[in-house]
C-alpha cells in the first residue's frame, strides 16, 4: 500500500479527493467506536475511583492487602519476563539462524500459548503440582508448595506469556539473515562476542516491543493465576484477583481505585512500547535509505 | 540508558524480587479456607479470636481468608491448598476431603458439638422493591417471565441448599419424586445466568440488576439489604424452605505439618462461645446459642424448615443422587 502511494503520488491524490466525504465518514465512526468501546469504560473507572475523594483512593491502594497484591504481581512480572527474554531470544536464534530437524514444530509450540485458554494453562500446573497429582506426593514429602502459592502464580503466568517475545524476534531476526554474524565470525569473533556486538544491536528494539508486550499481559493476567492462586488474601492474590474480591465484597470505589492503578502501569507500559515502536520504525527506514 | 544497562537493570530487579519471596514472615498464621458469603462474618470473628487467644497468654494469630464457591475451594483443599481449617457451605464438600484426599478422619463431623456446625441459616428469596413480580411462593419463580438467579449447584453450596430447598417444596406439593424433578426442571429454565458462587449470584443479582429473584443464603440476603441500604430490595419467606448446615473443620494433615493444631482447634471452638455466636448473629447467621438465639429472635422470620438428614437422607446420599455426574441435576440440566 504504502510503497504504490509512494510510487504514483498523483493517482493517489485523486483516489483521496473522490473519497472525501467516505474518508470522514469512517475516520468518525473510527473514532466513535474507539470512544464508546475504550475511552467511555476507561472513564468510568478513575471516575469510580475518585467518587469518595482522593483520600479513599489512596487509603484503598496503600491498604496492606492491596500493596501485597501489587508486590506479588511486581513478583511475577519481575521473574516471568527477564526468563522469556532469555528463553526468547534464544528460540528466535534457533529459528531465525539455524535450520533443523523439528523446526516448524517448535515455532508453533511456542504460539501454543496463545491458542490455549488460560484455565487449561493453571489447570495444567494443578494437574501436575497439585497434592494429586503427578509429582504431588514427592512434593509433599519434602515440603514443596508450588500450587495455591507465589512458584505456581510465576509458573503460570511464564506459560502465558512464553510467545511475545520470541513472536516478536523471529520475523525482525529472519529478515536480518544471518550475513552480519558470518562477517563477525570471519573476522574472529567468538560466540559471545558475536551476540553482544553484533546480534544484539540489530534486535534490540524488537527486543524491548517484546519485553513491553510481555510485561503488560502478565500484569494482566487473570484467568490462568486465578486458578493456581488459592485466593488467600494478603498472601496469593495479585492485583487482578484483588480486583474481584473488592468488587465482590461490595466494595466499589476500593475495586475501582486498585483497577486504576493496573491501568496506570498499563498506560506506562503502552508508552513505553509506542516509543520502542517508533525507534524500530525509524532504524527500519534508515535502512531502507542505505 | 544504554541498552546494556537497560539489560543489567533487568536482571537486577528480577533477582530482588526473587530474594524477597525467599524471606517470608514466620509468625502464627492459620489459613480459614471458607465458602463465599462468609467473608465478613470471618473478618469480624477472626479479630475477635485474636484478642481472646491473645488474653489466654499466646501470641499474636493472624488468620488468613480464602473465599469462593464451597465445592471449588474444597477440590483445591484437595489440590493442595494448606488451609488449617475449612468453613464451608455443607457437609458434603468437607466429606471429598475424607474420600479424595485423605486429609481428615472420617467421623469428622462427630468432633463438635451440632454436627460441628456452630451456626446455621435457611433459603430465601430477595426480590425488587414493592416485589413488582408478586413473587410469595415457590410456585411463583416458574411462572413464564420470572427470571431466576442462582449460583451453579456443581460448584456452589448455596446453589444447592437452593436446589433442595424446591426439591422438598415440591416433593411435600405434588407428592412424588418425578413432579419434583419436573417442578425443579422448569425452575432452572427461567435461570439466565448460573454464577460459580453465591457471591457472583448476588452480585449479577443486586448490581448488574439481572433477573426478578435471586434464590440466596438468608444471611446473604441480609447482608445485600444492608449494604445497598434497603430502598431498592426486600426478603421474602417462602411457606417452606430447608436449614442450610455450614460445617466447620480442623484440616488434620495440614495442622499436623504445619504444627498448628492447638490453636486451629481452639479458633474452630469459640465460634461456639457466647461471643462467637453474637458476631454470627450480627452477620445474619442463625445462632445454636439457645441465649444469643433469643436475643436475635425478631431478626429472623419463622419459617417451616426440612433438613437434609430428616428429607434426604444426609449429604452422603443426597450428594451421589443430585449432584454427581449424571445425577439428577445433570438430567434435568442438559434436559434443556
Amino acid at each position: 500500500m504504502t510503497s504504490t502511494t509512494l510510487a504514483n503520488p498523483s493517482a493517489a491524490r485523486v483516489a483521496q479527493r473522490g473519497n472525501v466525504w467516505g474518508r470522514r465518514f469512517l475516520i468518525a465512526a473510527a473514532w466513535l467506536i474507539f470512544t464508546l468501546f475504550l475511552l467511555l469504560p476507561l472513564y468510568v473507572v478513575v471516575n469510580e475511583a475518585l467518587k469518595q475523594g482522593l483520600g479513599t483512593f489512596f487509603t484503598s491502594i496503600l491498604e496492606p492487602d492491596a500493596l501485597s497484591a501489587l508486590k506479588l504481581t511486581l513478583i511475577a512480572v519481575g521473574i516471568s519476563v527477564p526468563l522469556n527474554v532469555v528463553f526468547g531470544v534464544a528460540a528466535a536464534w534457533c529459528v531465525s539462524k539455524y535450520d533443523f530437524k523439528g523446526k516448524s514444530l517448535l515455532v508453533t509450540l511456542i504460539d501454543l500459548p496463545f491458542s490455549v485458554s488460560p484455565v487449561i494453562a493453571g489447570l495444567i500446573y494443578v494437574l501436575m503440582f497439585g497434592a494429586q497429582g503427578w509429582f504431588g506426593p514427592w512434593l509433599q514429602d519434602h515440603d514443596i508448595q508450588i500450587v495455591f502459592a507465589v512458584p505456581g502464580i510465576v509458573l503460570a503466568t511464564i506459560f502465558v506469556t512464553v510467545p511475545f517475545v520470541a513472536r516478536e524476534l523471529i520475523p525482525l531476526m529472519q529478515e536480518q539473515g544471518t550475513q552480519e554474524e558470518e562477517a563477525a565470525r570471519l573476522l574472529g569473533a567468538n560466540g559471545w562476542q558475536m551476540f553482544w556486538h553484533v546480534t544484539l544491536p540489530n534486535i534490540k528494539w524488537g527486543l524491548i516491543y517484546g519485553v513491553v508486550l510481555c510485561t503488560a499481559r502478565a500484569m494482566g493476567e487473570f484467568g490462568a493465576v486465578s486458578v493456581v492462586s488459592g485466593h488467600i488474601r494478603g498472601m496469593t492474590n495479585t492485583l487482578p484477583l484483588h480486583v474481584e474480591i473488592l468488587y465482590n465484597e461490595y466494595n466499589h470505589v476500593a475495586a475501582f481505585s486498585v483497577a486504576s492503578l493496573l491501568l496506570a502501569l498499563a498506560i506506562f507500559i503502552l508508552l513505553l512500547k509506542q516509543w520502542s515502536e517508533s525507534r524500530i520504525n525509524r532504524l527500519k527506514a534508515s535502512a531502507a535509505e542505505e | 540508558m544504554s541498552f546494556r544497562r537497560f539489560a543489567l537493570a533487568t536482571l537486577t530487579a528480577a533477582l530482588t524480587s526473587a530474594s524477597i519471596i525467599g524471606s517470608a514472615a514466620a509468625a502464627t498464621e492459620l489459613l480459614n479456607v471458607s465458602y463465599d458469603p462468609t467473608r465478613e462474618l470471618y473478618v469480624e470473628y477472626n479479630a475477635a479470636f485474636n484478642r481472646y487467644w491473645q488474653a489466654q497468654g499466646h501470641e499474636s494469630v493472624t488468620v488468613k481468608q480464602s473465599h469462593g464457591g464451597s465445592g471449588k475451594q474444597a477440590r483445591s483443599v484437595i489440590d493442595g491448598l494448606r488451609a488449617d481449617v475449612v468453613t464451608l457451605a455443607l457437609a458434603g464438600d468437607i466429606d471429598e476431603l475424607y474420600r479424595v484426599g485423605k486429609l481428615i478422619p472420617e467421623d469428622w463431623q462427630k468432633r463438635l458439638p451440632d454436627a460441628s456446625t456452630p451456626y446455621t441459616s435457611t433459603i430465601v428469596f430477595l426480590v425488587r422493591k414493592g416485589n413488582p413480580k408478586g413473587i410469595k411462593d415457590w410456585d411463583d419463580l416458574v411462572k413464564p417471565g420470572v427470571e431466576v438467579i442462582t449460583p451453579n449447584p456443581k460448584t456452589s453450596g448455596g446453589a444447592r441448599w437452593n436446589f433442595l430447598a424446591a426439591w422438598a417444596y415440591a416433593q411435600q406439593k405434588y407428592g412424588s419424586e418425578e413432579q419434583a424433578k419436573e417442578f425443579v426442571g422448569k425452575l432452572y429454565k427461567q435461570v439466565p445466568v448460573l454464577d460459580t458462587g453465591a457471591r457472583g449470584s448476588t452480585i449479577t443479582f443486586v448490581n448488574n440488576k439481572i433477573g426478578d429473584v435471586l434464590l440466596a443464603w438468608e444471611n446473604e440476603a441480609f447482608l445485600a439489604l444492608k449494604e445497598e441500604g434497603g430502598d431498592n430490595l426486600q426478603i421474602i419467606a417462602p411457606s417452606l424452605s430447608i436449614l442450610a448446615e455450614p460445617p466447620v473443620a480442623v484440616v488434620d494433615k495440614n495442622v499436623e505439618r504445619k504444627g498448628t493444631r492447638e490453636v486451629a482447634e481452639a479458633y474452630l471452638k469459640y465460634l461456639y462461645s457466647e461471643e462467637g455466636q453474637r458476631i454470627a448473629a450480627k452477620n445474619f447467621y442463625r445462632p445454636r446459642n439457645q441465649t444469643v438465639a433469643a436475643e436475635f429472635a425478631k431478626q429472623f422470620p419463622a419459617l417451616k424448615l426440612t433438613t437434609i438428614d430428616g428429607d434426604f437422607g444426609g449429604w452422603k446420599t443426597a450428594q451421589p443422587k443430585f449432584f454427581s455426574d449424571g445425577g439428577i441435576f445433570d438430567q434435568i440440566y442438559q434436559a434443556h
